[in-house]
């Protein structure tokens, strides 16, 4: 088996070459577009933790909590039958409403990042803005978010890379990322490992890559501060 | 022109005041002096609402802060605050840290507060800092900063919570330096210090708080030469040595 290794990892490069290509592309669109539409409804769910309204930090706190305590496919499996039946006018793809798990799934994890982020800068600077005689808006906007920033933006590339590798999960509903092209190379080639060991290769550089790129620009923000 | 009416603040189960009455006026130099866990900074920190009482009014110019619907933003502009720990805006250079909030609130146009902000730091020594980053200045210097931030509001009071005792020793002088001049401008000052032989020097008043009351209070030489209060000889033989 492993003689053939080689030169079959060889023919599967050359024949599928081109759906690997293809998968890497809808694995980063969907976990790109999960990560941007995750940050603004998690960025909108921290701002309503924080609200004097008891009743919607208790909506955005359970959100949160389920979302953190129930499994990814689960959740994949919920929209991808649920959103058709409940908005059967929209005619969502099999893609959007992936995506749409995905993106809800994200904005629980994002929630959490940017309230840690936000708790982070110091009360005082809240105080010393408040004394000043801005507002709770102005002093959020102007002193305490460019602070939270740049807690915020490596935790929220690592939530890029975890989404990435997470992706691999939708593979069960056949969108057509790297996990999906594996199982049509598999099915057609009939080898099981081969294409396995180049999938993996893609999923490690991309990710490997980005880690290193993302201590580096933590370092950045560490060095201006 | 700040009032303090029975005047109560509990954290939990414990009461840090305990019914507070005071009145400071227009160009009063109040020094707030007592053992730690007094109350002094609660007090401080409730005359502009950053803590909240729990019972009693905070009257500024006859405006009872407390009470719902009066702006406290609005008259938070006309009291300055400096705190212990300078909480200088770190992603701001040191012109910024003066600028953004008399120019955010339309106190001043930007052209304007950029000249004024220059004014003030040449006020305090500061005008070679003024491109800065905050970072690069030392504890001495980002107090004289917080100082000229909360002036360029033009505030009619200034609150000082404590304002040298984070600071290295060879600091503190500066800082009071800044703040003797200030108040012989007849800026009015409520000032929470323990540095005892600046509070004689520069009050009009001193402020002996114990357990949540003012204990004893008096003139400069009342409080230091002929304390009353058995507590206040107490404190005051402990801290002047």
């Amino acid at each position: 088996m492993f003689s053939n290794m080689l030169p079959n990892l060889g023919k599967v490069m050359g024949r599928y070459g081109a759906l690997f290509v293809q998968g890497l592309y809808y694995t980063l669109l969907l976990s790109l577009l999960a990560v941007l539409g995750g940050t603004l409804f998690g960025s909108l769910l921290a701002l309503m933790r924080r609200s004097k309204i008891a009743l919607v930090r208790g909506i955005a706190t359970g959100y949160v909590e389920v979302v953190r305590g129930t499994p990814l496919l689960l959740q994949l499996y919920f929209f991808y039958f649920m959103l058709p039946e409940l908005m059967p006018m929209l005619e969502l793809s099999k893609f959007a409403c992936i995506v749409t798990a995905m993106i809800f799934n994200s904005a629980g994890y994002v929630c959490e990042i940017v309230r840690a982020g936000i708790q982070a800068v110091d009360s005082g600077q809240t105080e010393a803005a408040r004394t000043l005689g801005l507002n709770g808006s102005q002093t959020m906007l102007r002193i305490v978010m460019p602070q939270a920033i740049k807690n915020i933006l490596p935790a929220l590339a690592n939530e890029f890379v975890t989404v990435i590798k997470e992706t691999s999960l939708a593979s069960t509903f056949f969108v057509g990322d790297l996990m999906t092209q594996y199982n049509v190379i598999r099915g057609n080639m009939f080898l099981v490992i081969e294409p396995l060991i180049i999938v993996g290769i893609i999923y490690f550089l991309v990710t490997f890559t980005l880690s290193k790129g993302i201590a580096r620009l933590e370092r950045r923000l560490k060095e201006s501060d | 022109m700040i009032e303090a009416v029975a005047l109560t603040k509990d954290f939990g189960t414990l009461q840090v005041l305990r019914g507070i009455n005071e009145k400071i006026v227009q160009g009063e130099v109040i020094s707030i002096i007592g053992p730690s866990g007094s109350g002094k900074s609660t007090f401080l920190r409730c005359l502009n609402l950053l803590e909240m009482p729990t019972s009693g009014q905070v009257l500024f110019h006859g405006v009872d802060l407390t009470s719902k619907g009066v702006d406290v933003d609005k008259h938070r502009q006309r009291m300055g605050m400096v705190f212990q720990h300078f909480n200088i805006f770190p992603h701001l250079s040191v012109k910024e840290n003066i600028t953004l909030a008399p120019v955010m609130l339309k106190k001043r146009s930007k052209q304007e507060m950029d000249k004024y902000a220059l004014e003030l730091l040449n006020r305090v020594g500061l005008y070679d800092k003024r491109d800065e980053h905050p970072r690069r200045l030392s504890g001495g210097q980002k107090q004289r900063l917080a100082i000229v931030r909360a002036l360029a509001m033009d505030p009619e009071v200034m609150l000082f919570d404590e304002p040298t005792s984070a600071l290295d020793p060879e600091m503190v002088g500066e800082v009071l330096a800044v703040i003797k001049q200030l108040v012989a401008g007849g800026m009015t000052s409520i000032i929470v210090t323990h540095e005892m032989g600046f509070a004689r020097e520069v009050s009009s008043r001193v402020l002996f708080m114990d357990e949540g009351l003012i204990a004893e209070q008096g003139s400069p030489q009342q409080i230091f030469d002929h304390p009353q209060g058995e507590r206040t000889r107490e404190f005051l033989s402990k801290v002047l040595r």
